[in-house]
């Protein structure tokens, strides 16, 4: 069995070098179609990489250079008076936004570890159809609930607070934490947690002894998945915040969107970019949990 | 021995313990409930209500949903949906299967690559509309740009005009999703069995064969995940709009979730926003029940 697999491996490799085999390195090197999907895949990564370009060589111009010159020619000038009117513009709200962020993604977070934790250990009468009502707020559109929740943070009296966001981020928040901790938990083996039962180990005991310390990587995952979400946010900011209150994609839509005076795309791109630079530094940085992230709702269920 | 048992199953300690996991899950529950479901029905009783730029409820059953129906924006806007939408899924679908199938080829520095094609999908839909509504210029962007480099017939105001500006909302979000896609399949294609690859080389098909016939086919759970996750967001697409037109010019590039913000928060008229938010949410669970049932199914057979 293990031979004819082995020598059927072997031909396969032969009839097509292209295809999946271990060896035939060199053959598939020099193979015009090989090197037709590296140029392929090349060009491709060159047209998404277009519009950063662009902001960036955008930013870093003059007024009249943008005017002569065009998306992707080199500038005449190097400037950052761009990125110094931008942060004047945007400053304190990139700080409403970390204000928000923080608070609302570390408080998700440890909501989801714990509800996800029952959810997954200590299941009891109507613990999944709780899970269901749940999973269906990662679809829910969130329309048919801002009014409702506007009229509630009024009179909570956190309209147009830092506050306010962070309670409808949590809010609306904790159906995806729920998930990513539920289904992480749910593949540990139930004999661990039964053993420490055994032994006398509480609720609590448990979940600090035995599964958080296996949790970094969904932790992760979950940081930065609430981060993103939360930072890239535009419908709770624009619905709960005015004036001072706003974040930064707020801000960012009322500057580019303004049509008071000259148009400085300078400005606009600078502004974009900060606004950008957050989510991305994590991307970069971290990659990997993001893209686990994005996939642990899709193809896990 | 019996005695013992009713001593600890009594102590307020034991008892603790037990409720202890429902108490956890208590505020969450709570939360849920009021949050998600009871604001649903609160925004489906102001839907049937004569609401304006206050709430109020007297009751004027289906006249909301009847003045949607007359109102030519929604048309527009649920016309600009399906159009938006169907392109955005397939194009985002084509390109995904494509890189994804591409990148499968053992390719050196493929860690690299995907990292350039899903960098997108981290930025915010209005950092993305802010630098697609620049690149669309009419007159300093694309437009300007591909005439100078020697493309003199070269036109594209696509973003002024009425017809054609849906295809630039299209275009950005195809921009920031289709990498996603990408990732999805090249995961799902990861998993696919390499034996089955290698018994039909063996049978002498082709690698496009292959992947049409064999591999792709196989993938139906990820494509089905796919298509989900792109409807969602199209039904959901708020942000891009706002930043890229605000649903110009006029409103030939609205979209539902523009609409309803528009009518609610802007214009005074919460009856008819709430309806059209009532009529999103019928358009997900069409999609959505489907899916749910088919995917707890499965589970179930496992």
């Amino acid at each position: 069995m293990n031979d004819a697999s082995v020598a059927q491996r072997r031909s396969a490799a032969d009839l097509l070098p292209s295809g999946d085999g271990g060896a035939k390195r060199r053959m598939r090197a020099i193979s015009p179609s090989r090197l037709a999907i590296h140029a392929t895949l090349l060009f491709a990564a060159a047209l998404y990489l277009v519009p950063l370009v662009v902001m960036l060589l955008t930013s870093i111009k003059t007024p009249e250079d943008i005017r002569t010159g065009n998306l992707l020619s080199w500038p005449e000038t190097f400037t950052l008076i761009g990125w110094v009117k931008a942060w004047s513009v945007v400053d304190g709200y990139f700080w409403n936004s970390v204000k928000i962020a923080i608070p609302a993604v570390l408080i998700s977070t440890a909501v989801g570890a714990l509800n996800g934790y029952v959810l997954s250990m200590w299941r009891f009468r109507g613990s999944q159809l709780f899970f269901g009502l749940l999973l269906f707020g990662c679809f829910l559109p969130f329309q048919t609930v801002l009014l409702p929740a506007s009229f509630t943070l009024g009179k909570l009296g956190l309209a147009n607070t830092t506050a306010g966001l962070v309670l409808v981020h949590v809010v609306y928040g904790i159906a995806f934490t729920t998930l990513f901790f539920r289904n992480y938990y749910v593949t540990v083996p139930d004999a661990l947690v039964r053993a420490a039962r055994l032994d006398g180990a509480g609720f609590f005991t448990i979940f600090g002894r035995i599964l958080l310390p296996m949790s970094v990587p969904i932790i992760m995952v979950c940081l930065i998945w609430q981060f993103t979400q939360i930072w890239n946010d535009f419908l709770f900011g624009v619905v709960f915040a005015s004036g001072d209150a706003q974040p930064i994609t707020v801000a960012l839509n009322n500057l580019v969107n303004t049509s008071t005076g000259a148009k400085e795309y300078n400005v606009d791109m600078a502004a974009a970019m900060i606004a950008g630079l957050p989510t991305l530094l994590v991307y970069i940085v971290a990659g990997k949990y993001f893209l686990r992230g994005l996939t642990a709702g899709a193809v896990k269920g | 021995m019996s005695i013992a048992t009713v001593m600890t199953k009594t102590s307020p300690l034991d008892v603790l313990q037990r409720w202890l996991p429902k108490l956890v899950l208590a505020p969450s529950m709570l939360v849920v409930l009021v949050g998600f479901y009871g604001y649903i029905l609160w925004t489906l009783v102001l839907s049937f209500t004569n609401s304006s730029f206050m709430p109020s409820y007297k009751w004027v059953g289906l006249q909301q949903y009847m003045r949607l129906m007359d109102n030519d924006r929604w048309w527009v806007a649920s016309q600009n949906l399906l159009v938006f939408g169907g392109l955005f899924i397939g194009i985002s679908l084509v390109i995904g299967v494509f890189l994804a199938v591409l990148l499968d080829q053992r390719i050196r520095r493929e860690g690299f690559i995907r990292t350039i094609y899903l960098y997108p999908m981290a930025l915010s839909m209005i950092v993305t509309g802010t630098a697609w509504k620049w690149l669309l210029n009419p007159g300093l962007g694309l437009d300007k740009m591909l005439r100078d480099w020697g493309w003199e017939g070269f036109r594209l105001d696509w973003l002024v005009d009425q017809d054609r500006v849906i295809y630039c909302l299209v275009i950005a979000a195809v921009w920031q999703a289709s990498g996603f896609v990408m990732a999805l399949f090249l995961a799902g294609l990861r998993s696919v069995d390499q034996s089955i690859i290698r018994a039909a080389q063996v049978d002498g098909a082709g690698l496009p064969t292959i992947y049409l016939r064999i591999v792709l086919p196989s993938l139906r759970p990820v494509f089905f995940s796919a298509v989900m996750i792109l409807a969602h967001i199209a039904i959901k697409s708020f942000d891009l709009v706002a930043a890229m037109t605000a649903g110009g010019p006029g409103y030939s590039s609205d979209l539902p979730a523009m609409f309803m913000y528009s009518f609610t928060f802007s214009r005074g008229q919460m009856g008819i926003g709430s309806a059209s938010a009532m009529l999103m949410l019928a358009a997900i669970l069409t999609l959505l029940v489907p899916y749910l049932y088919s995917e707890l199914r499965g589970k179930r057979h496992e």
